[in-house]
């Protein structure tokens, strides 16, 4: 059984603004009964002030489907128009002290019928933006469709950097195995494409180092034009880049700095929290992604202990 | 007031006599099996005792056809691999839509790695087509691999025809029994059944020990290599507390066969037949009339399953459900699916399952409990009117 937090089980047993609001004027419906879980949010709007006089809704689904609904009914009940459609699902989520991962899409769906709600109101039609793939990584409910979409688009080729990505595998790993599918797949289909010109030949990529986490090298995916910056041009567009990436180190506590770059070798040395994190190998390829786009060719980025080995 | 626990497929009570049996294996009788001195010497008889309890429920032929292991997922997983790696001119696997998972995700696998896995579909009712069957079964199949009794309906599937056909073109055949075992009669060594799996936390015995029961003259390799244990078909010392436990539950089993199949099946019926007077729009799942004497598994419209259990639990009743909430997927249960049960009532399937610890007086509270909790989320559902569904009225623009 889920573990549900005190908040979900109180709102599930005894549900707040639960049935139908007989003089609705604005009524979102989302989701269907094939996929598990469906709700109607019906709201009676002040049409002077756009405020929400009353809210209730009709829920089928699980337990936090259910107590997502009452939370959000709680939560924008006296809210104007403008003010509701500023709630998130984290919101909802918060109000209900948490859900567990895989049962975030509860809040999703809540936000999603108050946004149809509001459109069916203004007599707008409202679109929904949802995709949907089989659901991979069920820690953080990301699907295939949404990983393969990135992996695409930035041309990722280890889980860690999926993970960095699309969180997807950053928590139980459980689905390393189904991202390593997908990565492959779209290696696979990359390789294979016509447009590709130039092929990286393995003999153009480094030798991989033995020790430690050191990002792997890249070996497939959409290659980057061979850079035409000047060396100097170069060296400050690598200081340019690892900047704009320390604050979101520091804000964790942690830190990187220069040692060398040499070729396309740059040895960094990580700082403060970043120093025996867990995600210290995500980190570096994440960094190192950040530097392949920049420069327009391929780096690779590793600890300066590895400074005159590799 | 006490909680009821209907969700005995999934796993068993230790039954007491169990428990007392094995804990002199963890004090005084700790010798290891493998040992020559009078330490391992005792234990060695011990196991020796549990096997032969274990041969007696099997209705096998030798003692040394019991392979001890660690659990049911092991003996499904060895019993696959080794038909495999036994015959490397042979890359097909049949198997069914509704295997356990221990099957399905090994088969899924495989697949992976090139081999072929025909998987037969099944009727609304959970029937297997044998015509089916035999068309799919051919000089390159391997290994059959069908469930005894499904786990989540509790419908048997008829597998001693289903090996003499798996025979008949040159293959292994194997089930999936750990549903089945102390609930029905089985007597192997009366048919062609080259494996069997069976899980000791299902009848009763602790969790963590299996039996792959292995017919004499199988062509087999081990998926553990290593020591001599279990004749060398399964290394890795053996799990001696735990065998002991099974063996003690293996004999009760046999005891208490007559009873399963009158007093819990007439406990069952009389659960079954009290909610669907009760509660209006639900069904039973699989095939009634061939089924495990302790499974009923309902289908309630337009409520979903983990809802439901919610709302037992509260009430103090243990189940289970096929719906996808419960699992964290998307989709509802395979075999819901692969019996084409439509979604409206997919989601809210829910599995009683009863074992012989179980009374009258528990039966009664769940009859008097279950019309009202489904009540209580259809009042929630917008898929439920006054009177009944509503369907038509509510189909939102975004699925």
């Amino acid at each position: 059984m889920w573990d549900y937090s005190e908040k979900v089980r109180e709102h599930f047993f005894n549900p707040r603004n639960a049935g139908v609001l007989e003089d609705a004027n604005g009524v979102g419906d989302v989701g269907s009964i094939k996929c598990g879980d469906a709700l109607r949010l019906m709201l009676k709007v002040d049409p002077d002030s756009e405020r929400i006089l009353d809210a209730r809704f009709q829920t089928f689904g699980c337990g936090s489907a259910i107590a997502s609904s009452s939370a959000l009914t709680e939560i924008i009940k006296g809210m104007t128009l403008d003010e509701a459609l500023k709630v998130s699902n984290q919101d909802i989520a918060d109000y209900l002290d948490g859900l567990p991962p895989e049962k975030m899409h509860c809040s999703v769906m809540g936000r999603e019928a108050l946004q149809a709600a509001v459109a069916n109101y203004r007599g707008e039609e409202w679109k929904d933006d949802h995709e949907e793939g089989a659901l991979i990584c069920k820690c953080f409910a990301v699907d295939a469709v949404l990983i393969e979409e990135t992996i695409r688009a930035n041309g990722l080729t280890t889980v860690e950097q999926v993970a960095h990505y699309t969180k997807a595998g950053g928590g139980c790993a459980s689905c390393h195995e189904g991202i390593e599918e997908i990565l492959a797949k779209v290696a696979k289909e990359v390789c294979t494409a016509p447009t590709a010109e130039k092929k990286p030949t393995p003999a153009a990529v480094p030798p991989a180092p033995t020790a430690g986490a050191v990002p792997p090298a890249f070996t497939l995916g959409a290659v980057p034009p061979a850079s035409k910056l000047t060396s100097f041009q170069r060296m400050r567009r690598i200081e340019e880049t690892i900047e704009s990436i320390r604050p979101m180190l520091q804000r964790d506590h942690g830190d990187i700095e220069i040692v060398e770059i040499d070729g396309k070798n740059i040895y960094v040395n990580l700082k403060g929290a970043c120093v025996g994190c867990m995600m210290e190998a995500a980190t570096l390829n994440g960094i190192q992604t950040k530097l392949v786009e920049a420069l327009g060719e391929f780096v690779r980025l590793l600890p300066a202990s590895q400074l005159g080995r590799a | 007031m006490n909680p009821i626990y209907l969700d005995n497929n999934a796993t068993t009570a230790c039954d007491p006599a169990v428990v007392e049996a094995m804990l002199p294996f963890f004090t005084a009788q700790f010798g290891n099996p493998s040992s020559l001195h009078s330490f391992g010497n005792k234990v060695g008889f011990a196991l020796k005792e549990a096997r032969a309890r274990v041969q007696a429920l099997l209705g096998a032929e030798h003692e040394s056809e019991i392979v001890f292991t660690s659990c049911g997922t092991e003996s499904d997983n060895t019993a696959i691999l080794s038909a495999l790696k036994a015959m490397p001119e042979r890359n097909q696997v049949v198997t069914t839509a509704v295997e356990h998972p221990a099957i399905l995700a090994l088969c899924e696998h495989l697949e992976k790695e090139g081999y072929v896995v025909t998987r037969l579909g099944v009727d609304k009712r959970g029937r297997l087509d044998l015509d089916e069957y035999k068309a799919a079964l051919g000089p390159r199949t391997a290994i059959v691999s069908a469930m005894w009794a499904n786990n989540e309906t509790g419908t048997i599937f008829p597998v001693e025809a289903m090996a003499e056909m798996a025979h008949a073109v040159g293959a292994q055949f194997h089930t999936d029994a750990v549903q089945a075992v102390g609930k029905i009669a089985i007597d192997l060594k009366k048919t062609k059944i080259d494996m069997l799996s069976l899980s000791g936390h299902k009848l009763h015995a602790p969790k963590g020990v299996g039996v792959l029961y292995l017919k004499r003259g199988t062509r087999f390799r081990p998926l553990l290599r290593g020591g001599h244990q279990e004749r060398g078909r399964r290394a890795g010392t053996e799990n001696t507390a735990s065998i002991v436990g099974l063996g003690v539950a293996c004999e009760l089993a046999q005891q208490h066969m007559a009873y399963e199949n009158t007093a819990v099946k007439r406990l069952r019926d009389k659960l079954e037949a009290g909610i669907l007077a009760a509660v209006p729009r639900c069904f039973p799942t699989g095939d009634v009339a061939n089924r495990l004497p302790n499974t009923s598994n309902i289908a309630f419209e337009f409520v979903e399953g983990e809802a439901i259990l919610l709302l037992l639990n509260q009430a103090g009743i243990a189940a289970s459900s096929g719906s996808a909430c419960t699992s964290g997927s998307l989709e509802p249960s395979h075999v819901m699916r692969a019996m084409g049960i439509p979604y409206t009532a997919a989601h809210g399937t829910t599995r009683f399952s009863l074992s012989r610890f179980n009374t009258e007086a528990e039966i009664d509270r769940v009859i008097a409990t279950v019309p009202s909790v489904i009540a209580k989320l259809r009042k929630l559902s917008p898929y439920w009117g006054e009177s009944g569904p509503k369907e038509e009225s509510f189909a939102p623009a975004y699925a």
